[in-house]
């Protein structure tokens, strides 16, 4: 599918996706921490590549990432951010402490964190594929503390090979007391696209 | 008066003169690179993202490959008069920032961005006077090209001066 070539329907679609994936997602992550978690109507962006590390405001700004790639039924990348506060509460909320401010996570920490991101990916890709029928694998996470734009640089890479725009499928989670806010997104490479409109039943002209 | 800054995006080109910085936020496993002239009257600046161009790139951003975008800055250089044995260059970026335990290319990335900077720029004939490359964490770089420096500022790995 050519990236230029997207249309409403193929949007539309892709956020329905999202929005089943995501909705398992938070589910299991309402579970995990026994609170209530809010979920934003998933975006579809597509992007000029000088856009991509601003996504999410400044591309300085220090975020925890749990990054994944899928490995088998499609391709592409998913990518959990937090920032460093939004993090540091989570673990706060599973460790059973009061969240008073950001401080440096540990190893045992960062390993939750990691763990966290593999459940919301592990739920999203089950939700993904028992709608599309096609089985899918993700990697085990891998988890960093680092600038917002150098993160967000990583899955953008594949899609400079083939263009100078990316899509990213994004939904934001966020906890109503604290406003602790999280950031998903799903980065299917576009020959998965295909795959993932065939598997629907879904026609796409111009393909 | 703090001097003018010029943001260089990802897969971006900029060119900009004393008392102007250059400067590029949150370099991954991109790599970016100045070209400066040694009398610091004029500076460029590339965000390369992949390591070659291919065939059938026409109409496409040829600033995202190392090849294509270093000798873009460096013959826009020259159209504006700079001569070639007078420049110079200082490189960051090419980091992996996230490592797995399968065998995922593309993470790997930042190493053959950085092989294939030098070896362009060594075809060029253009010496790197500095460099700060590889590891695993990102970097925010500014080219001060009034006194020919470039800061590299990361998190939790302090800040440097090359």
């Amino acid at each position: 599918m050519d990236i230029d070539k997207i249309n409403e329907m193929v949007l539309d679609i892709l956020k329905e996706i999202s929005n089943i994936g995501s909705g398992n997602a938070v589910t299991s992550l309402a579970k995990i921490i026994g609170k209530k978690i809010n979920m934003q109507v998933p975006q579809v962006k597509i992007l000029h590549l000088n856009e991509v590390t601003d996504i999410l405001g400044s591309a300085e700004k220090e975020v925890c990432g749990v990054y994944f790639d899928i490995i088998e039924g499609l391709s592409g990348n998913i990518l959990f951010i937090l920032p460093m506060e939004s993090a540091c509460y989570l673990v706060d909320m599973l460790m059973n402490r009061t969240f008073k401010s950001s401080y440096t996570l540990n190893e045992m920490e960062l390993s939750a964190l990691a763990e966290i991101g593999n459940i919301l990916a592990g739920s999203y890709i089950t939700a993904l594929s028992s709608l599309i029928n096609i089985r899918l694998l993700i990697s085990p996470p891998a988890i960093t503390i680092d600038m917002a734009g150098a993160l967000l640089s990583v899955p953008a890479i594949s899609f400079g090979e083939i263009g100078d725009k990316v899509l990213f499928i994004q939904t934001t989670f966020i906890e109503g007391d604290y406003n602790v806010d999280g950031y998903f997104f799903l980065i299917p490479q576009m020959d998965s696209l295909n795959t993932l409109f065939k598997a629907l039943g879904v026609e796409i002209d111009g393909k | 008066m703090e001097s003018k800054l010029i943001r260089v995006g990802m897969a971006d080109m900029k060119i900009g003169y004393p008392p102007e910085r250059l400067i590029t936020i949150g370099l991954g496993s991109c790599v970016g690179i100045v070209l400066y002239d040694k009398y610091l009257t004029i500076a460029g600046m590339v965000h390369i993202m992949l390591p070659k161009s291919k065939e059938n790139m026409s109409g496409q951003n040829i600033w995202k490959f190392a090849d294509t975008g270093i000798y873009s800055l460096f013959s826009d250089l020259i159209k504006k008069g700079v001569k070639k044995e007078n420049l110079l260059s200082k490189i960051a970026g090419g980091a992996q920032m996230f490592s797995l335990k399968s065998n995922n290319d593309t993470l790997k990335i930042g190493e053959r961005n950085v092989e294939a900077v030098k070896n362009l720029l060594d075809s060029l004939n253009i010496k790197i006077t500095a460099e700060d490359v590889g590891g695993n964490y990102g970097r925010t770089i500014e080219f001060d090209i009034e006194r020919g420096i470039l800061k590299v500022k990361t998190i939790g790995f302090g800040e440097k001066i090359l």
